[in-house]
């Protein structure tokens, strides 16, 4: 038993306490177990590579640098994630997403460094004896192209999500060209590189790789967003993987690969529950095309006050509320919750209806609702509660337009058609929360608003929630 | 331009056609509005209040547009100009002789009860409005004279059978008549010829009973029509059946522009128990049972009480005068369409060419027909098949070739592959399966805690950075140095904000 055995050991225990981690996370009860394993999974890890690094006789230096990098890295972590707004989690995780991404590339140019830059001779002679050196060079560029898509990918989504870039799809002429070009000059350089590694040539697929991250998310817009949101951290489970192939080191392989199949999973789940394909999502461009029915006439929309909506509530046996993206943007959570918190003391059945695709991340409404202290349990899927829209009295329709459309059932030509969405229509009533007539993500007019059974609540969301809990 | 509300001159009319509450909201259209003095008064809203409202009193007669719940009397009428648009009931098909009279006198009539019956048009439907009230209305007037609760009770003075009441036809009164005496304990079924409204009747606590027909009226107008002989004997026997057992009927049939049909004969009412409650909504048309008299209470000979009042809305006279007033102002918002004050006829539009009867000396009575969708369950339906069209699962030959084709790709690339990534390959392979596996039953709420904590696992690259950073090479260490840091960055913050996040979560 050496300390290189040790570890490996060690890792090994580790990467299964990941995976505990993630199947702890799929259920509320196991849920904070499941991270407590991820935690205890990561201290194993960083110790016994901590302890490899100082048996492999690392530099007094380095050790203190470890030191330096761990604690302020550490203390930017935890202060993020102290005072982080719920309703801002979408961009911090598209950020923490960023920081896989460079960190694999950082990790691909410390391997090219070392090895095809002559840095350690030792390994290149290992590498040479077990064949494997032209597969390091593949997994050079492997893992340098996934970590900079991952990086400026995920910079675009969180420019776009904290508001700091425009979140229209940008629209550049042959996009799609532009994209498998990237792919295809990314596998020319490939073989190039395994035949003569050059310097220039990483720095070329580096930058070929970062302008193709920062167009593919750039031309997706924030509509898609929970889908780019997943997709990215899938990217960034793949960098990390690729490191690993990289370094031989097997725990971020199946870390790597727990993650990035993870996050497949989640963005299939996604465009599943916009009825679109992954490529139609990653090709972008789809509020672009305006609906043949624009210039149908709907008819007109009714107002209502929210005295009035709040005299309908009291009456109400049975409520659902369905946020969407507005909510979060308005902050109207705490409201929502209070609202709901009366409505159940006046003995009505509320219910939330969570489309998939509400909000910018996958499960955003649920973290809003949870910090607001809205209880889970009354936090339903669309799926579970589609159906009993017909014997609800009133809907509630918060900041959501596209996924409560009755045009994607109703409407073949609709941009939207056949995507499942809340069948919100079928309630007795339905009061809609917007600040305008605007139409949504999509560029589609929403037929719901002209119901006869609809009304509209124009203004601020938090503003008229509070309106309603004081007529209440 | 100026509207005038007038003092409504039907004996027993207690609505007026504008509250304080509608007058301020034509004053925001750009109008100005006067009142006839009391106009207001047998509905509870005084002069005072329209003044404080903005409304000056005076003689509405002069005014350029006139208000009104019924049409004008005689002597109002003399006192109109010519080219005064008047909004009243008209009731254009029953009173072709009033019609005839407005176009003579170049009066301008709106007819409010001539609406189509489209949704756009919901808004402006005072049927719809005054069918409502009266629903509420015809359940309490029954409640009034039933000698009875309608609720069942266990009490320590004994137990107490709940009411049951029975209601023929579910229009907009029908439905209003099933939520009230539902709000109230009773036990509540209900007739009508259109199967559609069955899912209506059950989303208000009603039973609906079918009568045993092939017969299925889907209406092209939103309104009943006359049903067949076959249809009514069969309709006939399902209601002797019941009757003997209903402690209250609430008849709502009407066909528009036809005397109502009897639905409840002088047989059946003399089955009914004594102390009984009949509420014949459709007095004023004839009547659905045999024995109504118009606008009268009467007691049969067994001892049921029949009511006939024509009045029912009227004798929630505030409330109604609030609805018919704002479906008013939605009129005027409709055909006002700078906002200015400015009533402008759109001719092309249905709803403003259907209400106007007699316009500039003509009679524009009937307008083209409109075809409304009354049923759009059964019209929507295909188009709901068509729109999501499923994707066909895979066929299981199909499925197996894929798969043997990428097994067979996978299988060169790894038996080519240098014995050293092999190993790497299998654990590879073996961890996206895990993976897959581990989040495919994740509950949809933890998605964004799922996502946080497998950031902080992806964290796990800063392994690889620890082992290169301090080797003797200074650029090596630097990049490593920067990477660790924004790998710790990545499993502290990720694993403290999934902590706090799930901690949030909490059972009721």
């Amino acid at each position: 038993m050496t300390i290189e055995s040790l570890a490996q050991a060690a890792f090994l225990v580790a990467a299964l306490l990941f995976i505990l981690a993630l199947a702890g996370l799929s259920k509320h009860e196991t849920a904070k177990a499941g991270n407590a394993y991820g935690m205890t999974g990561m201290a194993i890890a960083l110790v016994a590579t901590i302890v490899l690094a100082i048996d492999r006789n690392i530099e007094a230096l380095g050790l203190i640098l470890i030191g330096v990098a761990m604690v302020v890295g550490g203390a930017v972590g935890l202060w993020r994630a102290r005072v982080v707004e719920m309703t801002g989690m979408p961009e911090l995780i598209a950020l923490l997403h960023s920081f896989v991404g460079l960190a694999a590339v950082l990790v691909g140019w410390n391997g090219y460094l070392l090895i095809e830059g002559g840095g350690d001779p030792a390994e290149i002679a290992l590498l040479t004896s077990q064949g494997t050196l032209g597969i390091h060079h593949a997994e050079v560029f492997i893992g340098v192209f996934i970590g900079a898509v991952t990086f400026t990918g995920s910079i675009v989504a969180f420019g776009k999500l904290s508001g700091r870039m425009k979140s229209n799809p940008l629209v550049l002429p042959g996009k799609n060209a532009l994209n498998i070009g990237a792919l295809v000059a990314f596998v020319a350089l490939t073989v190039w590189f395994c035949i003569s590694p050059a310097l220039w040539l990483l720095i070329v697929v580096t930058l070929v790789a970062l302008a193709l991250g920062w167009h593919l998310v750039a031309s997706i817009g924030g509509g898609d967003m929970p889908v780019v949101v997943s997709m990215l951290n899938s990217y960034s489970g793949w960098a990390a993987a690729a490191s690993g192939f990289l370094l031989d080191n097997d725990l971020l392989i199946v870390t790597g690969a727990l993650v990035g199949s993870s996050g497949a999973y989640l963005s299939f789940i996604m465009c599943k529950a916009m009825n679109r394909s992954f490529i139609s999502v990653i090709a972008g461009g789809f509020g672009i095309e305006a609906g043949p029915g624009e210039d149908k006439d709907y008819g007109d929309h009714r107002e209502v006050t929210a005295a009035e909506t709040a005299e309908l509530l009291r009456n109400a046996k049975s409520v659902i509320i369905t946020p969407g993206y507005g909510m979060a943007v308005a902050q109207a959570q705490y409201g929502v919750a209070e609202l709901t918190r009366k409505l159940r003391e006046n003995g009505t059945t509320v219910r939330f209806g969570i489309h998939p695709v509400a909000g910018r991340l996958p499960g955003h409404m649920n973290v809003l609702l949870a910090e607001a202290k809205v209880p889970y349990d009354i936090v339903l899927e669309m799926d579970e509660i589609n159906d009993d829209f017909s014997d609800t009295d009133v809907v509630l329709v918060i900041g959501a337009n596209d996924t409560v459309n009755p045009a994607a059932e109703t409407d073949p030509g609709s941009p939207i058609a056949g995507m499942p969405v809340l069948r919100v229509w079928n309630a007795n009533d339905v009061i809609v929360f917007k600040r305008s007539m605007a139409s949504g993500y999509a560029g589609v007019q929403n037929p719901l608003f002209f119901n006869e059974n609809s009304a509209m609540l124009f203004g601020d969301a938090k503003d008229r929630v509070e309106d309603i809990v004081r007529a209440l | 331009m100026i509207i005038g509300v007038l003092h409504e001159a039907l004996a027993g009319e207690t609505r007026v056609s504008a509250t304080p509450g509608t007058v301020e909201k034509l004053l925001a259209l750009g109008y100005s509005v006067v009142v006839e003095p009391g106009a207001g008064t047998a509905s509870s809203f005084s002069d005072e209040a329209y003044v404080a409202a903005g409304a000056t009193i005076g003689d509405a007669a002069g005014a350029d547009i006139v208000f009104g719940i019924n049409a004008p009397s005689a002597a109002q009428l003399d006192r109109l100009r010519e080219g005064t648009t008047v909004v009243s009931l008209v009731s254009p098909a029953l009173n072709p002789d009033l019609v005839a009279d407005l176009a003579r006198r170049r009066i301008t009539s709106l007819a409010m009860d001539a609406v189509p019956r489209i949704s756009r048009a919901q808004s402006l439907d005072v049927l719809s409005s005054m069918a409502n009230i009266a629903g509420y209305r015809a359940v309490i007037e029954a409640a009034n004279a039933f000698g009875r609760f309608f609720t069942g009770q266990v009490t320590a003075a004994g137990k107490v059978p709940p009411a049951k009441v029975l209601v023929a036809g579910v229009g907009v009164a029908g439905l209003a008549a099933i939520g009230t005496a539902g709000g109230m304990g009773a036990i509540v079924y209900a007739t009508d010829p259109r199967p559609e409204v069955a899912d209506q009747v059950a989303s208000l606590g009603g039973k609906y009973l079918e009568v045993a027909s092939g017969e299925v009226e889907i209406s092209t107008t939103g309104y009943a029509k006359e049903m067949s002989d076959d249809y009514n004997e069969r309709a006939a026997a399902l209601y002797a059946a019941w009757v003997p057992d209903i402690d209250i009927i609430i008849t709502t049939a009407l066909i528009p522009g036809r005397s109502a049909p009897i639905l409840i004969t002088a047989d059946m009412v003399a089955s009914m128990k004594r102390g009984s409650v009949i509420v014949d909504m459709a007095a004023a048309n004839g009547g659905n049972v045999e024995g109504t008299v118009k606008g009268e209470v009467v007691v049969t000979p067994n001892g049921v009480t029949i009511i006939g009042y024509t009045d029912l809305p009227g004798r929630l006279a505030a409330q109604a005068s609030q609805l018919f007033g704002t479906n008013l102002v939605n009129l005027m918002k409709l055909m006002t369409p700078g906002k200015d004050g400015v009533l402008v006829i759109d001719w092309d539009d249905v709803v403003q060419r259907g209400i106007t009867v007699a316009r500039d000396g003509d009679i524009t009575w009937p307008p083209p027909p409109v075809q409304v969708s009354a049923a759009p369950a059964k019209a929507a339906e295909p188009v709901i098949a068509e729109a999501a069209p499923a994707k066909p699962p895979m066929s299981s030959a199909r499925r197996f070739t894929y798969v043997g084709i990428g097994a067979a790709i996978l299988l060169l690339l790894v038996a080519a592959s240098p014995a050293a990534l092999r190993v790497h390959l299998t654990v590879f392979a073996l961890a996206i399966v895990i993976g897959y596996y581990v989040i495919g039953n994740v509950h949809h709420a933890l998605h964004t805690p799922l996502m946080s904590v497998t950031n902080a696992i992806s964290g796990i690259i800063v392994v690889g950075a620890l082992l290169q950073i301090g080797h003797g090479n200074t650029a090596i260490t630097i990049l490593a140095f920067v990477s660790v840091l924004l790998a710790s960055i990545n499993v502290f913050g990720g694993f403290a904000v999934t902590r706090r996040m799930l901690s949030m979560f909490s059972r009721s």
